[in-house]
Order: structure tokens, then C-alpha cells, then sequence
């Protein structure tokens, strides 16, 4: 990764260093207050709300949430709907981006301004007629409707992100493929899908936590609890439990747990996928 | 004669690239321009998912003239906008910046920033619901250990439309500051350096080279910021659900009442294409206005 290599005056440089650690402490504060909360006993939480550490620490509460709802379910659901959102976002994506980066067609440039204008349309818009497609289909209360539209290229800024990354790579590449004999879906399976891990990694990211936070589509769509996922059961779980707050801290640690870890494992690629698409310069 | 043609065709490249983005142009059709115009069409009807009728211009009448809660939510929703966005533009960029200076442990830093736009939004709803808790919240704790004491934040509706702007501040660290931090690395040294033997201060290096060269990533996300902020609705359904006495009605939250509350999906499309009006008006002023400040290297669109 590149740095500025610049000599700044010592008097500044510990300045910006105060700068971080004030606002990363004022950014993570929030997060650990949440962590400390749901390790505290309901007596210690309403006797001393504002303790950071908790004076005994009591596992308790995760089991107790666990239990308290099918949160089990709740999560494999939501694991579900998410791996195969995920891997239809990245793929039929890749296929888009690969068709918008290497061939010439009639009406190319309009299909790809029209898809960047898509990023720009609020979603109610297309909201209630698309409830109304589905339901139609009578898949009210199936997955259907949160899956499907992923096997359609996965978001115009999914595709925008990888079309920019091909741009970058060498077009010789795929030339010498082809004089080796090899088709368009080989080259887009073994020339560039391997060369872009990192745009492909930042993509799988973002379909995975946009999915993941997805509140107002499971609301819609789905209607019997064992359906629900970890979003909408975490806001069922507020209604019948608000007053333990220390359980709802403890299943909203559930809930962002697998994000965290996913990112921290997808980090070195993050910001690379996302500078070497040209999105910052250009 | 048929085959024959349909070889010619196969073989032709352009054939292969409009197959690859056939995906794409397919949910287009159905899940966006179909919609779109189907949702225009429902907005001069009254349909409630039994029966549909024609009523003109009715829905739209009525929203301007009999329906205050409409306007409510308008203003609730452009007075979140003007704070929230131009805070959260500055926030994002001051991080940025902090963070491009050849700090160590760039990385944790990055991720102590980062962290909260991973919490998915109804934790985050929760959180916060905790954190404005009047009596025992982590805010007014600590506000009440400065000597301040803090209003009840959720419950008064002159401090609400405040707490929902603070906590989109809470994402600044997110997608837009890694975007401003991508644009950062990607302005070349050598303007710098160029800068610094004319003798120019770190003031004017950042007025004249930065803000120059990364006016584009600024449009970028000035323009989904303001898309964004139009559509605040989860948390505001998780934590008040538009209370009290409607400050915190967001439009986006009182169109998906009428549409899947109230089943008046006539109103409702009608409020989407206000709503697409508005945003569609912004934009192209910000595209307007982008030729005056908005600098592109190279001088290329």
C-alpha cells in the first residue's frame, strides 16, 4: 500500500496521533459498552449502568438469549439466505462486469450509464410493485424474493467495482488464451477470476453485510417467525425482552459477531479491492 | 440458413458480451424499469390488494393539501439530510486524512473507525436506543459527569431529530471514508512535493492540491450521501417507530407505513414518486453545479 512520504512537523504528527486515539476511543466506546453490558448481571446493570468492566461476569445472558427465542434458527436462516446471495451476487456479477469490460456491443454505453443512474433510484420506487410481482408468484413468505434478485448481477456498484478492476487487467492476458484455444467462459473463469481476488473479496463483503443488515426485506416478505432472520428476530426479541437490557446487548453481540470476524478476515484485501478499481481517482 | 445465421452470430464477440450482461439486463427489466413505471401507473389509482381504482390525480392532491403527516415527514427528513450529510462529509474526510498521514498502527486505527458501520443497523437501533436512554444511557452518564444534565433524548421531540443526526455520525468511519482514503492514496507524491519547494503551507497544500484532486471522490460521495440520508428508516422504525409526536417520521418510514401498514399502496407509490422527483432534482443540481468545482485529472469527463 502506498504511503505519503511525507516529513511533517513533530508538534503536528503528535496532534493527528491524539486526533485518532480521541475518535477511535469515541467510535469504539459505543461497541465496547455493548460488549461490557452483556456480561453483566440485571442487578449490576441496574444498579451501576455506567461501570465499564463488569464486576462478576455472567455468560448467562448468551444462553439465556440463545434460548429465549429460536435464535438458532433465526441465525442459520440468515446464514442461509446470505452464502447463496453472497455467492450469486459475486458470480453473475463477475459475468456483467466481464461482459461491460471486454467486448463492443450496439448499445453498450447506454446500458452502462443506465446501470450507474440505477445506483442513484431510492428503492421505493420499484418496492411495492415488486411485492406485488411476488406475491403474484404466491412467494410471500419464502426466501424467494430476498434471493432471486442476487442472480441478477448483485447491484450496479457491485458491478461498477468489477468491471473497473478488469479494466486493469492486461487485455494481452485473455489474448493469449484465446490463441491457446480458449472460450469466453474460460477466460473469465481462469484468467480473470483469479487475478481478481481482491475486487471479488471487497464485493463478497459488501453483498455479505448488505444482506446481512437486510431489516426491511425480511419484514416484508416474511411472516411465520421460523422464517424470520437474526435482523427481525432481534427486533422480536426487543418487544418481549425489553426490559433485560443485558440480554439484548448479549443477542445483538450475537448478531454482529460473524461481520466482525468476516471482516477482520477479509481486511487485507478490503481497501486494495477498492483502490485498484480506480473508484478513488477517478 | 437458420443455423448458418445463428453461427454467424455466436461467432461475433459482441454477441458473447451482450450474453454476459444479459444477467444484469434482465433484472433490470423486471426488477427495476418494470416497477418503476408500474409503480407511476399505481400512483393515479387507489389499490389496497383487493380492489384497484382509477382516481387521477387524487393521491397526489391529497398528499399536498390533506395530509400534514406528509409534510412532517418531508421536513423531519431534509432537516436530517442537511445535518447528517455535510457532518458526516466532514467527518469521513477529517479520518481520512488523519489516517493517511504515515501514521503507525494505521491499521487498528482503520478498524476501531470501521467497526461501527459493521454493526448491522437494528444492533446498532438497539445500541443507540440504550446509549440516548435518559436515565441510565451511556450519553447522559457521562454528560451528568461534566455537570451537564442531558435531555431526554428520545422521549422530548426537540432533542430527537438531534439524536437520529448523532448517530449517523457514528457511521462516518464506514464505505465513505474507506472511498475518501482509497482517493487520498491515489493523489501522486510529486504534487505534493512540488507544492512544498514552492514553499506552500500544509494549509495550502490541502487547499490547493488535496481538495482539487479528490473533488470527484467528494461528488461520488456527496451524491449517495444525500440519497442515503433521504431513505433513513430502519432505525427510526426499530427505535421510536416515528415518535414522539411524529419527530422522528422519516419519509421513507411513513411511505412503508402506508404501503404495508395501511395497504394503501396507491398513496404510497405517490409518496415514492414525489420521493424520486426530489432525489432526481438534487442530483442534477449537484451534477449542475459539480462543472464549477468538481476537477477531473486529465481533464477527461
Amino acid at each position: 500500500m502506498k504511503q505519503t512520504h511525507r516529513e511533517s512537523h513533530p508538534s503536528l504528527r503528535i496532534l493527528v496521533y491524539v486526533l485518532l486515539v480521541c475518535g477511535a476511543l469515541l467510535f469504539t466506546i459505543p461497541f465496547i459498552w455493548t460488549l461490557s453490558t452483556s456480561l453483566k448481571s440485571g442487578e449490576e446493570f441496574a444498579s451501576d449502568p455506567g461501570r465499564f468492566l463488569p464486576r462478576h461476569v455472567v455468560w448467562e445472558n448468551y444462553h439465556k438469549a440463545w434460548t429465549a427465542l429460536p435464535f438458532a434458527r433465526f441465525m442459520m436462516n440468515t446464514v442461509f439466505i446470505t452464502m447463496v446471495t453472497t455467492s450469486a451476487s459475486v458470480v453473475s456479477g463477475s459475468l456483467v462486469a466481464y461482459g461491460f469490460s471486454r467486448f463492443e456491443f450496439r448499445f453498450k454505453n447506454v446500458f452502462f450509464y443506465t446501470m450507474l443512474a440505477t445506483m442513484m433510484l431510492p428503492g421505493q420506487v420499484t418496492q411495492i410493485p415488486v411485492f406485488m410481482i411476488w406475491r403474484e408468484l404466491r412467494a410471500i413468505d419464502t426466501y424467494y424474493p430476498l434471493i432471486v434478485p442476487a442472480f441478477f448481477g448483485g447491484g450496479a456498484f457491485n458491478i461498477f467495482l468489477l468491471r473497473q478492476f478488469f479494466l486493469g487487467i492486461p487485455r494481452e492476458l485473455d489474448e493469449a488464451a484465446m490463441i491457446d484455444g480458449a472460450g469466453f467462459f474460460r477466460i473469465w473463469w481462469r484468467i480473470l477470476l483469479p487475478l481478481s481476488g481482491p475486487a471479488l473479496a471487497t464485493v463478497a463483503l459488501f453483498s455479505f453485510l448488505g444482506q446481512w443488515d437486510n431489516f426491511e426485506g425480511p419484514l416484508i416478505y416474511l411472516n411465520s417467525p421460523e422464517k424470520y432472520t437474526v435482523s427481525i428476530g432481534l427486533r422480536m426479541f426487543q418487544d418481549s425482552f425489553g426490559t433485560n437490557f443485558e440480554q439484548v446487548m448479549a443477542a445483538s453481540v450475537i448478531h454482529i459477531l460473524p461481520t466482525v470476524v468476516l471482516f477482520f478476515a477479509a481486511q487485507r484485501y478490503f481497501l486494495r479491492g477498492i483502490n485498484l478499481s480506480g473508484l478513488g481517482g477517478r | 440458413m437458420a443455423t448458418s445465421h445463428r453461427k454467424r452470430m455466436v461467432d461475433q464477440p459482441g454477441f458473447w458480451g451482450f450474453l454476459f450482461i444479459c444477467p444484469w439486463l434482465i433484472g433490470f427489466l423486471c426488477f427495476t424499469a418494470g416497477p418503476m413505471l408500474t409503480s407511476f401507473w399505481l400512483s393515479f389509482h387507489k389499490y389496497d390488494l383487493v380492489s384497484i381504482q382509477n382516481v387521477g390525480v387524487e393521491n397526489y392532491r391529497r398528499l399536498f393539501t390533506e395530509d400534514p403527516l406528509f409534510w412532517k415527514a418531508l421536513k423531519n427528513t431534509i432537516f436530517y439530510a442537511l445535518v447528517s450529510v455535510p457532518l458526516g462529509i466532514i467527518g469521513s474526510l477529517s479520518i481520512a486524512l488523519l489516517l493517511n498521514q504515515n501514521v503507525r498502527g494505521q491499521k487498528l486505527f482503520r478498524v476501531c473507525f470501521y467497526l461501527p458501520s459493521l454493526v448491522p443497523a437494528v444492533a446498532s437501533a438497539l445500541v443507540w436506543q440504550w446509549v440516548f436512554n435518559s436515565d441510565n444511557g451511556i450519553l447522559n452518564t457521562m454528560l451528568r459527569m461534566v455537570g451537564i444534565t442531558g435531555p431526554q433524548w428520545l422521549q422530548d421531540e426537540r432533542a430527537t431529530p438531534w439524536a437520529f443526526a448523532l448517530m449517523s455520525l457514528w457511521g462516518v468511519g464506514g464505505g465513505r471514508m474507506v472511498i475518501f482514503l482509497a482517493g487520498l492514496q491515489n493523489i501522486s507524491d510529486s504534487y505534493y512535493e512540488a507544492a512544498k519547494i514552492d514553499g506552500a503551507s500544509p494549509w495550502r497544500c490541502f487547499r490547493c492540491v488535496t481538495m482539487p484532486l479528490l473533488s470527484p471522490v467528494m461528488f461520488f460521495n456527496l451524491i449517495l450521501g444525500v440519497i442515503g440520508a433521504f431513505q433513513i428508516f430502519t432505525s427510526a422504525y426499530v427505535i421510536t417507530g416515528g415518535g414522539p409526536n411524529h419527530a422522528s417520521l422519516y419519509y421513507a418510514l411513513y411511505l412503508f407505513q402506508n404501503a404495508f401498514e395501511y395497504f394503501k399502496f396507491g398513496k404510497a407509490s405517490a409518496m415514492a414518486w414525489v420521493l424520486f422527483c426530489i432525489l432526481l432534482c438534487l442530483t442534477l443540481i449537484q451534477f449542475w453545479t459539480s462543472k464549477r468545482w468538481v476537477y477531473y485529472e486529465g481533464g477527461d469527463k
